[in-house]
């Protein structure tokens, strides 16, 4: 994966299958500091310490009874490589949260990539999941909460065609704009 | 004929009468299913999910279904595309790219034809 947001994507797909009801995802970039993070925070079912160091580096254990993925172990990678890093904290019953962070300025680093359709991707896949949505460039902030969305909408779905085309509007518009600050890059 | 033997079976035809009207109501709908785990992620799902969503804007389709799922299990084929319309069994399709899914959706969603050269038996 050689996006910020397909990592993101892959993230939040884990939140889904692990049962969540709600789902928080947080991009910042902070150019004076020079770093980008992003953070996955679910409600969904938890892992133990035993799964955590599992899901982050699927060698270390023996034991195969789960299947786990290679995402999470690649994108930590990327991000040690670029003087960042990657976390998991979770608690059974609980909730987990994924936090990763990446030097903005890093040559290696990878691009952000298309936010947007990460984002209609995951509110048209799994539209029964609360989504709330924060990107914040240098202080400016977007902030997108489907719970609006879905009030004003009622029993009509996300796939109909004029509420995708405002969806995939509102959402680009609202991130290039970000994106589009001075200063930025 | 069966004939009816009771009130019980009466009510039990009743019902399964009911069933079928619900049923048929049902006819018709559309889902289409795109496998969203990482390795479908990895290999373009959510492309593909793009040139899906688009069809659907630019054909102003209404009504069909799109949702995702986790990994299908079956990783050499991704992404994965399944598709579900009224009553008839399931259709999977294997290595669906932005092109193969735009052909899906225009032959099998609006045509009713299942794409045969993509589809896994």
């Amino acid at each position: 994966m050689r996006e910020l947001a397909l990592h993101l994507l892959d993230i939040a797909e884990n939140s889904v299958s692990a049962n969540a009801r709600n789902i928080r995802i947080e991009v910042e970039e902070d150019a004076v500091a020079d770093r980008l993070r992003m953070s996955v925070i679910d409600d969904g079912k938890g892992m133990d310490a035993e799964m955590v160091k599992k899901v982050i580096d699927p060698f270390v254990t023996s034991r195969t009874t789960r299947k786990v993925g290679l995402g999470i172990p690649l994108l930590k990678a990327a991000a040690e490589a670029c003087q960042g890093g990657l976390t998991i904290q979770s608690i059974v019953g609980k909730g987990t949260r994924v936090d990763v962070e990446f030097q903005r300025s890093h040559i290696d680093r990878m691009p952000l990539g298309d936010l947007p359709s990460t984002l209609i991707t995951l509110l048209i896949g799994s539209p029964e999941i609360h989504w709330i949505f924060q990107y914040c460039v240098d202080g400016h902030e977007f902030l997108f909460d489907d719970l609006a969305v879905k009030e004003e909408l009622g029993d009509i779905p996300f796939s109909e065609p004029s509420i995708l085309n405002f969806l995939r509007e509102y959402l680009r518009e609202n991130i290039l704009t970000l994106q589009a600050v001075p200063g930025t890059i | 004929m069966e004939k009816v033997k009771s009130l019980e079976d009466l009510k039990r035809l009743r019902e399964e009468a009911l069933q079928k009207r619900q049923v048929k109501d049902q006819t018709g709908q559309k889902q289409v299913i795109v496998g969203m785990g990482t390795v479908g992620i990895a290999a373009g799902a959510r492309e593909t999910l793009k040139a899906i969503l688009d069809f659907i804007e630019k054909e102003n389709l209404s009504g069909v279904v799109v949702r995702q799922t986790g990994n299908i299990g079956m990783d050499s084929l991704e992404p994965i595309v399944q598709v579900v319309i009224g009553e008839s069994p399931k259709v999977t399709y294997g290595k669906v790219n932005a092109d193969v899914a735009r052909r899906i959706m225009k032959e099998h969603i609006v045509g009713g034809q299942i794409v045969k050269d993509f589809m896994i038996e």
